[in-house]
């Protein structure tokens, strides 16, 4: 930012009288705001540091505290295996849903007015404000043997709560507006002038929003997308009430981790979790690629 | 044809883009089945309980004390946050350093990072044997199941909307204000106060707001620090998951409609800071 401005200003103090205040008031500043921005910028990282690298830094400690091979046999060890590949189903399944949830209701939002928009968009939120517990609840409340859904779905045989299925809604419902939420604003600030031109040209609604609708959105849709995985993966809250902890059928990662944190078995909770710290980093660095194609 | 579109008017004009029955359609049926129809069996199974039996769980010592240790340090985590987001969106807008991006994806790593992880982590950290909690021991602060842990964990987890409510507003200040306050005297606090702070104070609030929601609702990050030591450490989602393991289906069910009342009263209140923020930036 310096290197951009200083041209500017000394372009300012050969021209005219006006900028030459600039000028005076500049070299005072400069000092005192030179130590204002290091002392910002290092209780920064002094907070970063205590609150976000440290823990990471002790989860790979303790991971590798007993040596490589432990730590190999712990990540590829049966129950591990599995629960990672459930967490994966369940992320898929969370983001497929929630993507076509996210493109319709942002579509629907954002390019056509009806009575009650406000109040769709402020129930589209509402996940957002529940807490994951009382999520899990929910659903045990709808479909567990005293739900009032419970009866029939037992009548047919159908196991949702403390099963997978119930896992994978509880998933989806804690993530329901993360894909919307990306969209929205994008496309509102987008307007409606161009669907509303290739209307009137006579194109058909998916050709409207394939051909103009969705170059506009690709990279905040990604966006939105990452966003919903890392939330999807990690989420334990509402699994860890639906899931009923069977070790090797409705265990997730997360859920793994406090079974064997749990269990007094922290070495391998630790190693457990530096698999979802690897999984973590990896969106966090694809977020930051789309993030800066957006533009946000 | 173009008169055949032009047929579905309403008050703000010509609806010409097709679609909207089934725009309409999935984003409702989707929207029923997966939150709100769930979400209504915790009406209908409150609707079940006697009043009194609702007022005694709710009321009874365990359940008041998890609501306080809940609401206290989760409001103290959101005024933490408050302030050190803003000192961070601050840095990560105005100045250049090495490692500016890298710091600012760090941000986001709470909303990566699974709860769990964050809270073993955070509880091997600053337990009594941790790197800092060790250091704190020697001085006799116990951080690890005291609510100061909670309140760690909390602001842990709240980080990321603070920055990320402020960052854009920030960027978007418009830098003349400032200069022209400095020129015509003001000092580089009373500059930040009267002239900065105001046009930053409806993201803060709202940064403030969600993260004080997060913090009331989190479970995770903050059960594995708190200890769970009945009537001092135990937060309300714990004790509706205790409920939950004795099937007091009724009891949990109780606990959380009122969680939920008091997470949706919160968000009523950020929602009309947001409109009221609108108008004003509008009028």
């Amino acid at each position: 930012m310096k290197k951009e401005t200083e041209p500017d200003y000394k372009q300012d103090i050969a021209g005219d009288g006006i900028h030459s205040l600039q000028k005076v008031v500049e070299p005072h500043q400069d000092q005192g705001s030179l130590a204002v921005k290091y002392v910002l910028i290092g209780v920064s990282v002094l907070f970063l540091t205590l609150m976000l690298i440290l823990p990471l830094a002790v989860v790979t400690a303790n991971a590798l505290r007993e040596g490589w091979v432990v730590y190999r046999d712990t990540i590829l060890n049966e129950y591990t295996v599995k629960a990672l590949g459930l967490t994966v189903l369940a992320t898929v399944a969370a983001v497929a849903v929630n993507t076509i949830f996210g493109i319709f209701a942002a579509y629907l939002l954002s390019k056509f007015y009806f009575r009650g928009r406000q109040v769709l968009a402020a129930l589209i939120d509402l996940p957002f404000s529940i807490s994951p517990v009382i999520a899990g609840l929910v659903f045990i409340l709808t479909f567990g043997n005293i739900g009032w859904m419970g009866p029939f779905l037992k009548a047919h045989n159908i196991k949702i709560v403390f099963a997978v299925p119930g896992v994978i809604l509880a998933t989806i419902f804690v993530t329901f507006p993360f894909v919307f939420r990306e969209l929205f604003p994008v496309l509102n600030a987008q307007g409606k002038d161009e669907e509303e031109a290739a209307a009137l040209m006579g194109a058909g609604g998916f050709t409207i929003f394939w051909r103009i609708t969705f170059p506009h959105i690709k990279w905040a849709l990604l966006y939105g997308i990452i966003l919903c995985t890392a939330r999807a993966m990690g989420e334990f809250g509402a699994v860890s009430v639906i899931s009923g902890h069977l070790r090797g059928k409705t265990n997730t990662l997360p859920l793994h981790v406090e079974i064997l944190y749990n269990e007094f078995n922290t070495t391998a909770a630790f190693a457990v979790s530096s698999i979802l710290v690897i999984m973590a980093v990896v969106i966090l660095i694809a977020r930051n690629l789309a993030q800066h194609r957006t533009g946000f | 044809m173009e008169q055949q579109i032009i047929k579905i008017k309403n008050k703000h004009g010509v609806r010409v883009i097709p679609g909207f029955g089934l725009c309409i359609g999935v984003t409702l049926s989707m929207l029923g089945c997966l939150v709100l129809i769930p979400l209504a069996s915790i009406f209908v199974s409150a609707a079940g309980l006697h009043f009194s039996e609702f007022i005694e769980v709710v009321t009874s010592r365990q359940v008041i004390s998890g609501y306080v240790v809940s609401l206290s340090c989760a409001f103290s985590a959101a005024l933490i946050n408050a302030v050190f987001g803003m000192v961070l969106a601050w840095v990560l807008v105005r100045y250049e350093f090495p490692g500016k991006r890298l710091m600012d994806g760090l941000i986001e790593l709470p909303f990566a990072l699974p709860t769990s992880v964050a809270g073993i982590a955070l509880t091997a950290l600053y337990s009594d044997q941790g790197w800092i909690g060790a250091l704190f021991a020697r001085i006799g602060i116990k951080i690890a199941y005291t609510r100061i842990g909670i309140t760690i964990a909390m602001v842990f987890v709240g980080i990321p909307f603070v920055v990320r409510a402020v960052q854009p507003v920030l960027e978007k200040l418009d830098r003349q204000y400032e200069e022209a306050a400095m020129m015509l005297g003001a000092g580089r606090m009373r500059t930040f106060f009267r002239v900065i702070l105001p046009e930053l104070f409806p993201a803060l609030l709202a940064g403030f707001g969600l993260a004080f929601a997060r913090g009331i609702g989190e479970y995770g990050s903050v059960v594995f620090i708190a200890g769970n030591i009945p009537n001092q450490t135990q937060i309300a989602p714990l004790l509706i998951m205790t409920k939950l393991e004795q099937y007091k289906y009724a009891d949990a069910t109780a606990i959380a409609l009122v969680l939920l009342l008091i997470s949706f009263l919160l968000m009523l209140l950020i929602n009309s800071v947001q409109i009221y923020m609108q108008r004003f930036s509008k009028g």
